[in-house]
Formats: structure tokens, sequence, C-alpha cells
């Protein structure tokens, strides 16, 4: 494409399948105590 | 749904539902703008009639130039990438089962060798007796986690405090017991400790490095923004006494697996240096989080506050992308959004997890949603010895999501933060559905800068 640049595709969609096995991490294990952030955290998975 | 924002002169496009992010020229930047403008229903994939859109943006740019750019977004849109659909709410009664319990913070000290302004926990005691955890507590948290957790193997504890350091012959004893526990039951322990620092010696930080997956060092950057609200029971600062033994530790643990960790308040709104002060003494995982406090309290974050925030996080963030790929580089705990190997999107639509897979356990075992519920005996969830009673507590949490949280339907950034701290929004709006104002734009704040720097990494921004 000539205008616009996709730096990342529809992966949200994707994570559907096996979604929410909760291998994961919690999120307050890592840094966080107050302020949560989720979107920070790596799937197990990948 | 989209989000659109310019950030250093890029112009950048987040698709909320597919999670899809674009960098934009200012032709496709601004037709995109338009539609968005025009468009009654943000969630539907229909678009305003082409004249109304070359109309907006007539003058600016040529009819051929705006076609092009309109018959790009609407490729796009047909490839489920602009304006996709929320498919993900059908899913949830997939996700929902049995709660399992795969994460515990333990309190292993109700007491602390510093009377931090800020703490949550009253300076250690959480409201209550200065009083620590016993072994047989700690081994009956191991224990109920074991029976609580089904089929999850992984599971992690949090030695947390007060200080933990304080009653670290308990922090061994758990660990040995998990240890011998962990094969028969089929579980992997990942231990975490999050401490002060003052009492760390030589010997602990081996057993630490030896023993703990993850260690977090307290400490709030420059001396005078640390020694203002890290002050031991005398008065006198910490910063001193802490600093050369976490890098110390953070050498031992080569500069991997662990994060410095400081809070920015009403006194340092200039935080960005504080992270850059860490960065600089050569702290690679860096945390630097804000205040939650109350209004009055005088180190409060204000709504006030927020344009100067948003101003050092941007700076943080062109900072960050400058030492990117250098000897200078680091992690900053709040910037990491990894697009292609984040959370899955049941996790995303969670969130924390805190008081369904995530509890706090106190020093005399009984347990809470998570350390920010302790001693608020309303969330009093049961013990580790007889189990959870109180199953509609654990059940109210549970059922908590982005979708149970009015204001999160209409936002953007929901799939990033999962609708925020639930005890925040307790504290604040005595709802754990009713998302804390403050951090909710702070978050969207630092969601760009971390959307940014992905295009960046990228190397697709505009500058």
């Amino acid at each position: 494409m000539k205008h616009i640049k996709t730096i990342n595709k529809a992966t949200l969609k994707n994570s559907l399948k096996g979604s929410g096995c909760g291998e994961c991490q919690t999120s307050c294990q890592s840094a966080c105590k107050t302020s949560c952030t989720v979107a920070n955290q790596n799937c197990l998975k990948k | 749904m989209i989000h659109n924002f310019k950030m250093f002169g890029t112009n950048i496009s987040a698709d909320v539902n597919s999670g899809a992010v674009h960098v934009l020229d200012d032709v496709s930047y601004d037709v995109l703008s338009a539609i968005d403008d025009l468009k009654e229903d943000k969630e539907s994939r229909e678009l305003p009639p082409d004249n109304d859109i070359f109309e907006k943006v007539s003058g600016k740019y040529t009819k051929d130039q705006i076609k092009e750019a309109l018959n790009e977004i609407k490729e796009l849109i047909e490839e489920g990438q602009i304006y996709s659909e929320d498919i993900y709410k059908e899913y949830l009664p997939l996700w929902e089962r049995e709660s399992q319990i795969k994460a515990l913070c333990l309190h292993i000290s109700h007491d602390c060798n510093l009377r931090c302004k800020y703490c949550f926990a009253d300076t250690g005691c959480f409201g209550g007796d200065r009083s620590h955890m016993s072994s047989e507590v700690g081994k009956a948290a191991i224990d109920f986690v074991i029976r609580s957790s089904g089929k999850r193997k992984n599971i992690e504890i949090d030695f947390f405090g007060g200080e933990p350091l304080m009653n670290f012959d308990t922090v061994k004893e758990i660990i040995e017991y998990a240890r011998k526990r962990e094969k028969e039951a089929d579980k992997k322990f990942r231990f975490t400790i999050t401490t002060n620092g003052l009492l760390l010696n030589e010997e602990r930080m081996k057993y630490i490095n030896e023993n703990m997956d993850n260690v977090v060092l307290s400490i709030d950057g420059r001396k005078e923004v640390n020694d203002k609200v890290r002050i031991r029971v005398d008065g006198s600062g910490s910063y001193d006494s802490i600093l050369p033994k976490f890098m110390k530790m953070a050498e031992l643990r080569d500069q991997d697996r662990y994060y410095v960790r400081g809070t920015f308040t009403g006194y340092n709104t200039d935080f960005s240096k504080d992270v850059l002060h860490l960065a600089d003494l050569g702290f690679k995982q860096i945390s630097v989080e804000p205040v939650v406090a109350p209004d009055g309290c005088g180190y409060e974050l204000k709504e006030d506050d927020l344009e100067k925030i948003y101003g050092e996080y941007e700076a943080l963030a062109k900072e960050y992308a400058a030492r990117f790929d250098t000897e200078r580089w680091f992690n900053f705990f709040h910037f990491m959004v990894d697009l292609q190997q984040g959370p899955c999107v049941a996790k995303r639509l969670s969130g924390c997890g805190s008081g369904h897979e995530y509890v706090a356990v106190t020093p005399q075992g009984e347990i809470y949603p998570c350390h920010q519920f302790v001693g608020n005996g309303d969330f009093k969830m049961g013990d580790v010895f007889n189990g959870i009673e109180r199953t509609d507590i654990q059940d109210t949490f549970k059922n908590s999501n982005v979708y149970t949280k009015e204001k999160c339907s209409g936002c953007w950034a929901k799939f990033y933060c999962s609708g925020g701290c639930p005890a925040n929004a307790y504290n604040f709006n005595k709802d754990i559905n009713k998302p804390y104002e403050i951090a909710c734009d702070l978050e969207k704040k630092r969601v760009e800068c971390s959307l940014w720097l992905n295009a960046v990494r990228t190397g697709e921004e505009n500058d």
C-alpha cells in the first residue's frame, strides 16, 4: 500500500484459538502492584 | 472501533477489536479521521457516503489523493483490519469454568523497616498487627494453592510484605516445602520476592538468585525523590544503603529477571528523570508506576497533573527509542507491549485475575482478593486451612471483565489494560466495575507511547 503501512496485523482474533489456558504469569507478579496492565504480559505458548 | 492519534509526527491508527496497528501518511490519516468523525456508530463497518468524506478533507489534498487513500482504507476494512467487529463477547461462556487459583501473594511479614509515606499497606501492617507469617501458615498456603489450581501446572508465589526479608527463614522453609511438593503434585512453582533491600546481604542475594524467578527491588529514582518518601523509622532516607545492593543484585542476575520498581507521586511529576536516573545507573529492567493515593494527602496525582505527566511519558518514550540497540538500552515495564507475543484475548478480557486466579494471604492465613484488599474485612474470602468460603466474592471477581465495565465498552484501550485495577476501582468508586479515571487516562497515554515505539521498532515512524 502506498499510504498505509500495517505494523501489526489482526493478531487478536488469531489468539482465540487455544485462548485462556491460564498458564501465563499473573500481571501483579511481575512488577505491577498498583496499576493493572495486561498487554505487556507474554503468552507462554508463543 | 478505531483510535487515531499522532505522536512525534507519526500518524497511527489502532483497530481495537482486531489488534491491528497502522502507520498512515497525512492524507490517509485525515481521510480516516474524517470517516470516524462522520460515523455515528463507531462500532459498525458502514462508511459515510464518499461525497461527505471528500467534502470534509477537500482543499487539503487532490481528489485523486483522497480517492487513493480511501481505497486503501476500504481494502483494510474488507480484510478486517479497520473497523473490525467485536466477536469476543460470544466466546465468554467458553472461558467460564471453575475458578482455579494459580498465584499467591504471600504476606510474609506485616512489618516493615521503612515508613514510606505513600504505602498502601499502612507502613507495612495493613491496618492490623505488625506480625510475621509462620512456616505452618506458609506451608498450608502451598497446600491450598496445589489443591485449588486444578490442571494448571505453573504456580506463582510472590513473597510480599511489609518487608519479607524481616522473616526470611520462613521464606526459605516455604520454598523448600513447595519444591518437595511440586513433583508429586505435577506443578511448577515460580517464586518472586519484593523487597526494599535494607536487609539484603551476600548470603541472601545468593539464595534469592538461586531460588527466585523474579525479584522486585523497590527504589523510586533520584536520591532526593527516594529519600523524601522512602524513609526509615527514624526519618532518614534509604537510597545510599539500598543502591549498591540493588546494583550488585542486578549484575548477579545478568540484568535479567528482576525489576527495580519505583512509585512516582505528586512530589515528582517529572518522573521521567527518575526512570532515566535508574537507567543511567545501569539498571536494565525498570518499572516506575503512578502512586494511587486519596485526595488531600498531599502527594496524590490530580487531574491538573495529567498534561505534565503525558509530557513526561512522551519525553521518556523519545529517549527510550533513542537508546534502542545501544549499550544504554533499558526495558521500561509499562512500554513493553509486544504486539505479536502479547496475551490471548481471554486474558485481555479478564484482566489481572485478582480474587479468582490470584489471591493474597495474610500472616494469619486469611485470604483476600489481592494485596490491596488486605485489611478490609468485607473482602475476607476464607483462609488457607479451610479454603475459600466466600465463593460469592470469588464469583464477583471472576464475572468482572471489560464487558461488565460500562466505561470500558466505549474505550479504545480496553484490550490493552483489560479494564484496569479492580482494587483501584473499588477504592475510588466502591465498585470493582467502575474504573479509577486517572489510572485510565495514564494507561491510555502509555499505550499510545508503546504503539509509537512499535512503529519506531519497525522503522515506519514518519520522523
